[in-house]
């Protein structure tokens, strides 16, 4: 039986059963990609964001206020550029940019991490920033109060705190990236889209290659905010707190058991 | 009586609104000092200065006969000897309540883990919330949240403590128990100053009262002296409020 003989579903059969593999790769790819330029894209966007929202301490010199305000202003174009134009053409400009003008061959992966990471940073840049404004400013006070420096008022009170509010937008932004990536295509990088292109490329069937193909990454996507909703949830712990008893009369009536050595519940 | 903290001549303003004007007052050690007033007279202020959560614009704070407005000072190592509580108590919602109470003894002050926890342990103990050591802040009632941040405070070892109206936020069912650990506080020798509208706990805890009106201190004296014959129109006037009630 030809190609052109099948129906819809026997053509998708045929896709996945001849070209699974290489779906899969692809599939493995993007999700590479994806995973390992979020989380940089998070490490960039907590730096920036944390510089951004820094404020002169009050005996600065006019040297360290000037130097501060400068790298602001870097950053903040570095945002408004990278946020304001296409990840595509960013791919186009950067890849054959430094090859062109540096004689750098990036190699298609580090370019395409470099990329997205760069691009998701400039996203996460803001949400940071939002998500260091969204704590309550009592948090750094009590921080202070006790002695912190400002650094482990950030580390250790501030940043925890922000990680778990912008963690909707980590997910987010995850997702955005798994979906994303396909714009690589246009210098190479060989992940799902480019994979789909072959396909469909290789045996006309635009409509049942597209179909699989949306079923993989809807599959990669749903799993990914299953998953990050779950640590989100994980990350909240019980709303409410069982008052474990040190009354051992009360062990048997059903109360929780004390633990003697940690306190609490066990 | 040995002199902790000594306030000379502070001014604060906020663009042209003058919050505090000429404040001179002294803590000696085992000094409870009620500071009471309307609101916007700058009672919260005058504590923020004091902790330099807020910089004072002009005068002196001497912390033992240093000036820790001069920049000389190191600021953290000042304020872990200068504790304070908060109105909206402002506990870690990231930490445990244990957690809380160790992590500045542990990251400033740097102490052995298992020594903050002993040191946690027993101030937790002392305000009543040993059985809660497991718990977040937000599982936390406000007058529970309110002891545990007198315990994390307690926990740094402080000469003083600052109270800034620390059972305002609170449910009056609940100001009791605060207050109770207050009291217990003071009866043990620890030095405070507390900003505060509950006139029974000045009247009848503190050594001393500071009466403020816009900015300035109105009358400063022994609960007796302020309660029963005050001098100023003022004080008479904000007293009279509340003995009404």
């Amino acid at each position: 039986m030809t190609i052109s003989e099948m129906n819809f579903f026997q053509r998708m059969a045929y896709i996945v059963q001849r070209y699974g593999v290489s779906l899969l790769e692809g599939a493995g790819t993007t999700m590479a990609i994806a995973i390992i330029c979020t989380f940089l894209g998070c490490v960039i966007g907590f730096a920036v964001g944390l510089v951004q929202t820094a404020e002169p301490h009050k005996n600065s010199s006019m040297f360290t206020r000037g130097l501060l305000r400068t790298i602001k202003l870097i950053l903040t174009a570095y945002v408004e550029i990278f946020r304001g134009t296409p990840m595509m053409l960013q791919a186009a400009f950067i890849y054959y940019g430094t090859a062109q003008v540096f004689g750098i061959n990036l190699g298609m992966w580090s370019a395409a991490i470099i990329i997205v990471s760069v691009n998701t940073g400039a996203y996460m840049a803001e949400t940071v920033r939002g998500g260091i404004l969204s704590i309550d400013p009592g948090q750094r006070e009590g921080a202070r109060a006790i002695g912190m420096s400002h650094l482990q008022t950030m580390m250790l009170v501030i940043l925890p705190q922000s990680l778990r509010n912008i963690m909707p937008q980590i997910g987010n932004n995850l997702i955005i990236n798994i979906k994303d990536t396909c714009v690589l295509s246009i210098i190479g990088t060989v992940e799902l889209f480019f994979t789909f292109r072959s396909i469909s490329g290789a045996l006309y069937t635009y409509f049942e290659a597209a179909t699989v193909t949306m079923i993989i990454y809807f599959i990669l996507t749903f799993t990914c905010s299953r998953i990050l909703r779950w640590i989100e949830n994980r990350m909240d712990g019980p709303a409410n707190f069982d008052l474990a008893t040190g009354d051992t009369l009360a062990f048997t009536s059903g109360l929780t058991r004390y633990n003697e050595k940690t306190g609490g519940t066990y | 009586m040995e002199e902790i903290l000594k306030v000379e001549h502070l001014v604060k303003t906020f663009g042209t609104n003058e919050v505090l004007r000429d404040i001179d007052f002294t803590v000696a050690k085992g000094d409870v000092i009620s500071i009471i007033g309307s609101s916007g007279s700058g009672k919260s202020t005058l504590l923020r200065c004091i902790n330099m959560l807020e910089d004072a614009t002009g005068g002196r704070i001497l912390y033992r006969g240093k000036n820790v407005l001069d920049g000389l000072v190191d600021e953290d190592q000042y304020r872990t000897k200068v504790g304070m509580v908060f109105q909206s108590f402002n506990l870690f919602n990231n930490y445990t309540v244990l957690e809380n109470c160790t992590i500045g003894q542990v990251h400033v002050l740097k102490r052995r883990k298992d020594e903050a926890r002993a040191k946690a342990m027993e101030y937790l103990k002392k305000v009543g919330m040993d059985l809660y050591i497991n718990a977040k802040p937000r599982q936390l009632s406000g007058g529970q949240k309110q002891r545990v941040a007198i315990a994390r405070a307690l926990a740094m070892d402080p000469e003083i403590l600052l109270f800034d109206e620390p059972t305002s936020a609170l449910d009056p069912e609940m100001v009791g128990e605060v207050l109770d650990v207050m009291k217990d506080l003071a009866k043990s020798g620890m030095t405070m100053l507390v900003v505060t509208h509950e006139m029974a706990f000045a009247r009848d805890i503190s050594t001393r009262v500071v009466f403020m009106a816009d900015g300035r201190i109105e009358e400063e004296g022994s609960p007796q002296q302020i309660f029963q014959n005050p001098q100023s129109e003022r004080t008479r006037d904000f007293l009279s409020r509340f003995n009404g009630e």
